[in-house]
C-alpha cells in the first residue's frame, strides 16, 4: 500500500492540454475520490494512475519510487471499470482468476482465494455463468471479486456505479462503505456523483476544467469550499448564489442584496472588512434557512413551489430578482403563493469574490 | 374479410418479381444441370434425343482416376490455401491494428490485390513467373540461382498457384478480422493488461477468443470460394502440367468442351455443388447456435436479475 504522489504530472493530447501540470499525494490506506463534472480530467487522472495513459510530462512516485513509465501490471493494482470489462468468453470463476493464472499461482491457492471472495461478495453460486448470464448488479460484483482477488496494494475505481439503476446504486454504495473499512488499501474511485463522493472518501478531490479546486475530507467541503465551484458542487440541493454587496453599519457588516440585508458574524465582519470590491456573490445553502426565527437573521421570501420528498421538502423561492431553494421539514408545511418570513444562520454565509468565485 | 386477404396476400405480391428473376436465373439453370446429370448427354444432341442413363454418371465418376485425383487437387488447394490465408491475414491485422500515422494507407494498399479482377491477377502472376523474362526468374539468376520452373514442373506449378491465390486473398482476411478487432470491447482489452496479460498473452486468451466467431465465418466463406476458384489458374496453368493443378471447375469444363461429356460433367457440378452446399450449412448452422447461445444468455441474464 503505497503513499501515492503525483509531482508536476501533466497530459496533453496532441497541442491540446487536457491537464495542465498538477500536484496530489494520496495517504497509505486512504480511500481518495476524484470528482467533477464531466471532461474535468478524473478519469484521465486515474487511468495515467493505472498506466493505460502515458504521463506527458511530471512523474508518478509509490513511496518514492517512479512508476510513470512502468507497465500497468507492475504496478501492482487492481481496477473496476465502468462497464464492468468481464471477458465475455470466459466464465466469472476464469474472470476472477485471470491475473493470477497469469502470475502462474498454484491452482489449489487460486481456487481458494477465488471462493473466499465470490463469498465475501455473495456470487459464489455464479462461479459457472458466464458474464452475459448475469445482471447488471452481478457483474458489478464479479467486477469488483476480479479486483479484489488481485489482492493488489492499490484499488482504482472507474465510475464503477454509474450503469446501475437508482435503487442498486445505492445498495452497492452502502456495501462499498463497508468495504473500505474492512480492506486497509489504497483506493482510488472516480466519480461524477458528489453524494458517491461525500458518502465514499476519506478525502475528496473536486476537479474542474483539468484543475484540482480543492481536496479535503467531506467535511472540510461541506463547510469551507474555496470558491463557488466547490462550494455549488457539494452538498444537494445546491448552495443559492445572490448577488449582493457589503456594507458596514453601525459596526456591524452586511450582506445585502435585492430584498434582503443579513448580518455578518463579528469574526467574518472583521476579515471581510478589508475586502477590496464590495460587490460581492453570497452563498446560502438551503439548509441554512430555519422556520425558527428565533434563531437566525429574518428574511421574506415569496415560495413559487413547493417540492415534497418526504420529511424533507425544498422550496423554490423568489427574493427579489433571484430563485432561492430552501430546505424544510415536511412537518411544518408552506403553501406555495405566499411570502413567508425564514431565518438564516448567519454563521453558515458564505461570501465570494463577484469575479474570481474565490471565498473571501 | 376480403380487405384483411387482400393484406395478407401484400408481400407475397411484392416478392413476386424476385421470385420469378430467381426461378429463370437460378432454380432453372440448376434444375436443368441436375435433370442433365442423368443423362449420357453428346454437345451434338438436342437434350430431348439423350439418353436417360440414371445415377451412371455418378458411379462412372467415383472410380474415374482423374476425376479422384481432381477432386484430390481441389481439397488440397483450398485445404492449403486457406490455412496459410487465415494465418496471414489474422497475424496482419493483430499487426496493423494501431494507431500510426499512415497507418490508413497502408491498410488501402493491403486490400488492394482483393479488387483486381482474377483474370488480370491470372495474367499478372503469368508474366511474373515466365520461365526466362518473369521477374523471379531474372532476379534469381542475377543474385546467381538457378532458375525456377514455376509454372512447367507439377510441385512447383502448384505451389505457384497456391501464391498467387494467397497474394489475392489474404486481405478478406485480413479485413474481416481488422473488422473483428476493432470491434472488440476497448475496456476487456485494458482489464487484460492491468490483469498482467500483454502481447502475446493478450492475443492468445482475449483477443483470438473474442474473434473467434468472427474467423470461423470468414474461414466458412473463403473455403466456399476456394472451391470454386477457376480464372487464376486457368490462366497461369490450365490445370498442367500433367493434372497437378487441375482443380474441380477446370476438370468440369474441359468434361464439357474438349472429351462432349455434357452428362458426366453435370455431375461433377452436382458434386461440388453438394460439398458447398455442405459447408454454406454448416456456416448456417454456426450462426444459428451463435444465436440460439446468446438468446439463452440474455434470458438467463433476465431471469438472474
Amino acid at each position: 500500500m503505497p503513499r501515492i504522489v503525483f509531482d508536476q504530472v501533466s497530459k496533453s493530447y496532441g497541442a491540446v492540454e487536457v491537464l495542465p501540470p498538477f500536484d496530489l499525494s494520496l495517504d497509505d490506506g486512504e480511500f481518495t475520490v476524484l470528482v467533477g463534472p464531466s471532461g474535468c480530467g478524473k478519469s484521465t487522472t486515474l487511468r495515467m494512475l493505472a498506466g493505460l495513459e502515458t504521463v506527458t510530462s511530471g512523474e508518478i512516485y509509490f513511496d518514492d519510487a517512479p512508476i510513470s513509465k512502468l507497465d500497468p501490471k507492475e504496478r501492482d493494482l487492481a481496477m473496476v471499470f465502468q462497464d464492468y470489462a468481464l471477458y465475455p468468453h470466459m466464465n466469472i470463476a476464469k474472470n476472477m482468476s485471470f491475473a493470477l493464472r497469469l502470475a502462474r499461482v498454484p491452482k489449489a491457492e487460486i481456487e481458494t482465494k477465488v471462493q473466499r471472495v465470490a463469498e465475501m461478495l455473495n456470487i459464489a453460486h455464479l462461479l459457472d455463468r458466464k458474464p452475459a448470464e448475469l445482471s447488471g448488479g452481478q457483474r458489478q460484483r464479479v467486477a469488483m471479486g476480479r479486483a479484489l482477488v488481485r489482492d493488489a496494494g492499490t484499488f482504482l475505481f472507474d465510475e464503477p456505479l454509474s450503469n446501475l439503476d437508482a435503487k442498486l446504486r445505492g445498495k452497492m454504495r452502502a456495501e462499498l462503505a463497508e468495504m473500505r473499512d474492512t480492506i486497509d488499501k489504497n483506493m482510488v474511485y472516480v466519480t461524477h456523483d458528489q453524494v458517491e463522493a461525500m458518502t465514499l472518501g476519506d478525502r475528496i478531490v473536486v476537479m474542474s476544467d483539468g484543475l484540482i479546486q480543492q481536496q479535503g475530507s467531506p467535511e472540510e467541503l461541506f463547510k469551507s469550499p474555496v470558491n463557488t465551484f466547490v462550494a455549488g458542487f457539494i452538498g444537494a440541493p445546491t448552495m443559492n448564489f445572490v448577488d449582493g454587496e457589503l456594507v458596514e453599519e453601525k459596526g456591524t457588516l452586511w450582506a445585502r442584496g435585492d430584498g434582503f440585508a443579513l448580518p455578518l458574524p463579528e469574526e467574518a465582519g472583521a476579515r471581510l472588512a478589508t475586502a477590496q470590491d464590495r460587490h460581492v456573490t453570497i452563498g446560502l445553502r438551503p439548509s441554512s434557512f430555519t422556520t425558527d426565527l428565533t434563531r437566525g437573521a429574518p428574511i421574506e421570501l415569496k415560495v413559487v413551489v413547493s417540492e415534497y420528498l418526504g420529511a424533507q421538502s425544498v422550496l423554490v423561492t423568489r427574493c427579489g430578482g433571484a430563485e432561492i431553494l430552501v430546505e424544510t421539514q415536511s412537518a411544518a408545511p408552506v403553501r406555495a403563493g405566499t411570502e413567508q418570513a425564514f431565518g438564516v444562520l448567519t454563521d453558515e454565509i458564505m461570501i465570494f469574490d463577484k469575479t474570481s468565485g474565490l471565498r473571501l | 374479410m376480403q380487405i384483411a386477404n387482400a393484406n395478407r396476400l401484400t408481400p407475397y405480391l411484392f416478392l413476386a418479381p424476385a421470385a420469378l428473376v430467381m426461378t429463370v436465373a437460378l432454380l432453372y439453370p440448376i434444375g436443368y444441370m441436375i435433370y442433365a446429370s442423368f443423362l449420357d448427354w453428346n454437345p451434338s444432341q438436342r437434350i430431348g434425343e439423350a439418353e436417360f442413363v440414371g445415377l451412371r454418371n455418378y458411379i462412372n465418376l467415383l472410380s474415374d482416376a482423374a476425376f479422384l485425383e481432381s477432386f484430390f487437387v481441389t481439397l488440397k488447394f483450398a485445404a492449403v490455401v486457406v490455412s496459410i490465408e487465415m494465418v496471414l491475414g489474422v497475424g496482419l491485422a493483430l499487426l496493423l491494428d494501431r494507431n500510426i500515422r499512415g497507418m490508413s494507407v497502408l491498410r488501402t494498399l493491403f486490400i488492394l490485390p482483393m479488387m483486381i479482377a482474377p483474370i488480370v491477377v491470372g495474367l499478372m502472376w503469368r508474366y511474373m513467373y515466365h520461365p526466362s523474362v518473369g521477374i523471379f526468374n531474372r532476379t534469381l539468376k542475377s543474385l546467381g540461382f538457378e532458375p525456377i520452373p514455376w509454372l512447367s514442373d507439377g510441385s512447383w506449378a502448384f505451389a505457384s498457384v497456391v501464391i498467387a491465390d494467397i497474394w489475392q486473398w489474404t486481405p478478406f482476411i485480413f479485413i474481416l478480422s481488422l473488422a473483428a478487432l476493432q470491434s472488440l470491447p476497448q475496456s476487456a482489452m485494458e482489464a487484460a493488461r492491468i490483469d498482467g496479460a500483454t502481447g502475446w498473452r493478450q492475443i492468445v486468451y482475449i483477443k483470438l477468443p473474442l474473434m473467434m466467431p468472427v474467423l470461423i465465418v470468414t474461414l466458412l466463406l473463403r473455403l466456399i470460394d476456394a472451391f470454386k476458384v477457376l480464372e487464376v489458374i486457368l490462366v497461369l496453368t490450365n490445370g498442367g502440367p500433367g493434372l497437378s493443378t487441375e482443380i474441380l471447375s477446370l476438370r468440369i469444363s474441359r468434361t464439357a468442351s474438349e472429351f462432349r461429356e455434357l452428362g458426366e460433367a453435370a455431375a461433377m457440378s452436382n458434386y461440388l455443388l453438394i460439398l458447398l452446399v455442405i459447408l454454406t450449412f454448416a456456416m448456417f448452422a454456426y450462426n444459428k447456435a451463435v444465436e440460439a447461445r446468446t438468446a439463452r444468455l440474455r434470458k438467463a441474464a433476465q431471469e438472474g436479475s
